[in-house]
């Protein structure tokens, strides 16, 4: 671990604290944020055309808040220990609300997700038998009453849930930027402007894994991609996308233009050690281009055709995904490159690939929630099964007709 | 009647005899444990023949002197040999200071001035130059207590900033809360790590290892309560510094003929 670096750092600092996990977390924190938002706006706002992914954004946001918190079990040097956060918290500490923040969110995108496949749950529970029929009763509750006042009650608390959970949201990634932001020591992360920058960057990421996540199910489920409905996300993924970048620069230009001690090493940092990653990936690549071909989308709509709007759209929700993914990382590893002593740096941060803190691992947790998803999606599905695939395996014969019908009649019922 | 009553060979009454002589017994060690020292006796002979020690009754303080520093290191290794400090983790270091020119500054602490310091091969002479010993400030308002999550930092009514390694998690918070990089995450038991005072020996009325092993006199450590204390009287009458004052955390480590250039 002995590290060497160029100026003068304190000795203990030429050790970085917080490696990949740490950036990991608030990427797929800002994931459950920005994808439960982009569902608030169907269930909550009434954009009907966002319908199409009402579920799949819940599901997505359950599946990437599973497995939120793994990366910091990883990262803890006492991962044994992790519940004395919630056992015995130091209510000074930003950090300790943690567990009380997670469990609360947790709670109501659970609910929601239950009211709102309940009867697919029930449906399930009806049609199957033995240890499936026991299965889907249990996730039930052994409550199948889905008559139409019930399912309007439902309807009624879910518009609730959604409504309380977008704060929720916002409170569950602000005090991540808050962690970030309240440490006075890090002139670079000490600014009230972080929560504000993690909470839209997190929408940002959010929307556009809804862009890209949606297409590629869409595709390879052989379903017609709602052309309305992705022209929507862009239209939304433009607005918060502009938001952070501006205020991603704003805090930049704030430093550098008051010139005050930590812009010497700051800006060197910036031009220098994360010159590749800051301006190369998270402006130019992660921000201009994405930027540029989304107001393409928006403005030239009459112009370009559905197809080629729905593949500029993805181009540029990718792109979106990689500058915020290189966000987080401009921020928790860019902050620990230069030392406290604002004097010099460290050397570069690389983390191995097998390590327990590498790259590999971090891959993993991060592909997992998408395993989740699969899962999730196997016992209790998003879509509607194709209606004219062939061999539309195992799921379509389990009240495929009935659940077509009853989306029908839901849909009739706006 | 009396027979039936009997349990296991003993009647109620002589039962009942017994318990009451056994709860008076331990109502009078409860009682007069203090005076008998029972504690003591169990413990150790340590805490017979000496009074209970009082955090209460203490405030301690660091001093440093840079202009008697010379950078020979013997702190540094001290401390490593004292608390087991893993390699290239540091509870104090020294800190070389050199000014050329104008103001062009040179610092450097290979190895946390662990090894003493080697002359400058270029063979430039500096305009001033000195040595600055560093340690944790043990502030009164210290971030690294306030956003500790689980309560494992704290501070000692005696005014010492501690850790629990058997409560602390390991996450790293409080190394990047500390402004004086005062902490590391040790690799041997994965929680965090810095100088704490040598509160196992202050607490038996020796001073620090650190303090102790100064051959100049540069590191001095004081009580701000015990009346007529050296340190307590530079502190009140005489100039001192501490480090980065405007980030509040009011330090517990002052310094004599600090520099503008220490950071």
């Amino acid at each position: 671990m002995e590290g060497s670096g160029v100026g003068f750092s304190y000795p203990n600092d030429l050790h970085i604290a917080w490696g990949v996990m740490i950036v990991l977390y608030p990427y797929v924190t800002g994931l459950v944020a920005g994808s439960f938002v982009v569902g608030s706006l169907y269930h909550v706002f009434g954009r009907q055309e966002l319908k199409p992914i009402s579920r799949l954004s819940l599901v997505a946001s359950l599946g990437f808040l599973i497995f939120a918190p793994v990366p910091l079990l990883f990262h803890l040097g006492q991962p044994m220990r992790c519940f004395n956060i919630m056992i015995t918290p130091n209510f000074s500490s930003a950090m300790a609300a943690f567990g009380v923040i997670y469990a609360v969110y947790f709670i109501i995108v659970l609910l929601e997700i239950w009211l709102v496949f309940r009867k697919d749950i029930v449906m399930n529970a009806r049609q199957n038998r033995g240890i499936l029929r026991w299965f889907y009763a249990s996730l039930a509750l052994w409550t199948y009453d889905v008559s139409d006042e019930s399912r309007k009650l439902d309807h009624k608390i879910v518009v609730v849930l959604a409504a309380i959970g977008i704060p929720a949201a916002c409170v569950l990634h602000g005090y991540v930027g808050f962690m970030f932001g309240s440490v006075k020591a890090n002139p670079y992360w000490s600014t009230p402007l972080m929560p504000v920058i993690f909470l839209t960057s997190a929408i940002t990421s959010g929307i556009a894994m809804m862009v890209v996540l949606y297409q590629i199910l869409m595709k390879f489920g052989g379903r017609t991609i709602e052309p309305d409905c992705v022209q929507s996300l862009c239209k939304w993924l433009w607005l918060f996308a502009i938001l952070a970048v501006t205020l991603e620069l704003l805090e930049i230009v704030c430093i550098a233009y008051e010139r005050s001690e930590e812009w010497v090493v700051i800006g060197t940092l910036l031009s220098g050690k994360l010159a590749f990653s800051f301006i190369g990936i998270q402006l130019v690549f992660g921000s201009l281009i994405p930027i540029i071909l989304l107001g393409i989308v928006v403005l030239m709509r009459p112009y370009l055709t559905n197809p080629l709007r729905n593949t500029i759209g993805f181009v540029a929700a990718l792109f979106l995904l990689v500058q915020v993914l290189a966000m987080r990382w401009n921020v928790v590893i860019g902050g620990q490159l230069f030392s406290k002593s604002l004097m010099g740096f460290r050397e570069a941060y690389q983390p191995g690939l097998f390590e327990k803190e590498g790259l590999g691992v971090a891959l993993l947790i991060f592909l997992a929630s998408f395993v989740f998803m699969a899962i999730f999606n196997r016992f209790l599905p998003m879509y509607e099964k194709k209606e004219n695939g062939n061999g539309t395996g195992d799921g379509a014969k389990t009240g495929f007709t009935e659940r077509r019908e009853a989306a029908k009649s839901e849909e009739a019922r706006g | 009647m009396e027979e039936t009553k009997k349990t296991g060979g003993v009647t109620r009454r002589e039962a009942l005899g017994t318990s009451a002589k056994g709860l008076a017994g331990a109502m009078f060690v409860a009682g007069f444990g203090k005076e008998l020292d029972v504690a003591g006796w169990l413990f150790g002979k340590d805490a017979v023949s000496k009074p209970a020690y009082d955090p209460t009754k203490h405030m301690y303080t660091f001093l440093f002197d840079i202009s008697k520093c010379i950078g020979c290191g013997s702190c540094v290794r001290a401390c490593e040999r004292e608390n087991n400090v893993p390699p290239h983790h540091f509870r104090t270091w020294i800190e070389r200071y050199r000014v050329f020119g104008e103001d062009r500054v040179l610092v450097d602490s290979p190895n946390g001035g662990h090894d003493g310091f080697e002359p400058d091969p270029s063979g430039e002479v500096a305009r001033k130059a000195f040595f600055v010993p560093k340690i944790c400030n043990h502030c009164e308002f210290t971030p690294c207590v306030q956003l500790c999550p689980v309560g494992a930092s704290y501070r000692t009514p005696d005014g010492v900033v501690l850790v629990d390694v058997k409560r602390c998690i390991g996450c790293g918070y409080c190394v990047q809360a500390c402004p004086y990089g005062s902490r590391f995450l040790n690799p041997d038991g994965h929680v965090a790590s810095k100088c704490t005072m040598c509160y196992h020996r202050i607490t038996k009325g020796m001073r620090p290892t650190c303090v102790e092993m100064c051959p100049t006199g540069a590191r001095r450590w004081g009580d701000l309560k015990k009346p007529g204390d050296p340190v307590a009287e530079i502190l009140a009458t005489r100039e001192t510094h501490v480090l980065k004052p405007e980030l509040l955390t009011k330090p517990h480590c002052f310094y004599l003929g600090m520099y503008k250039e220490v950071r």
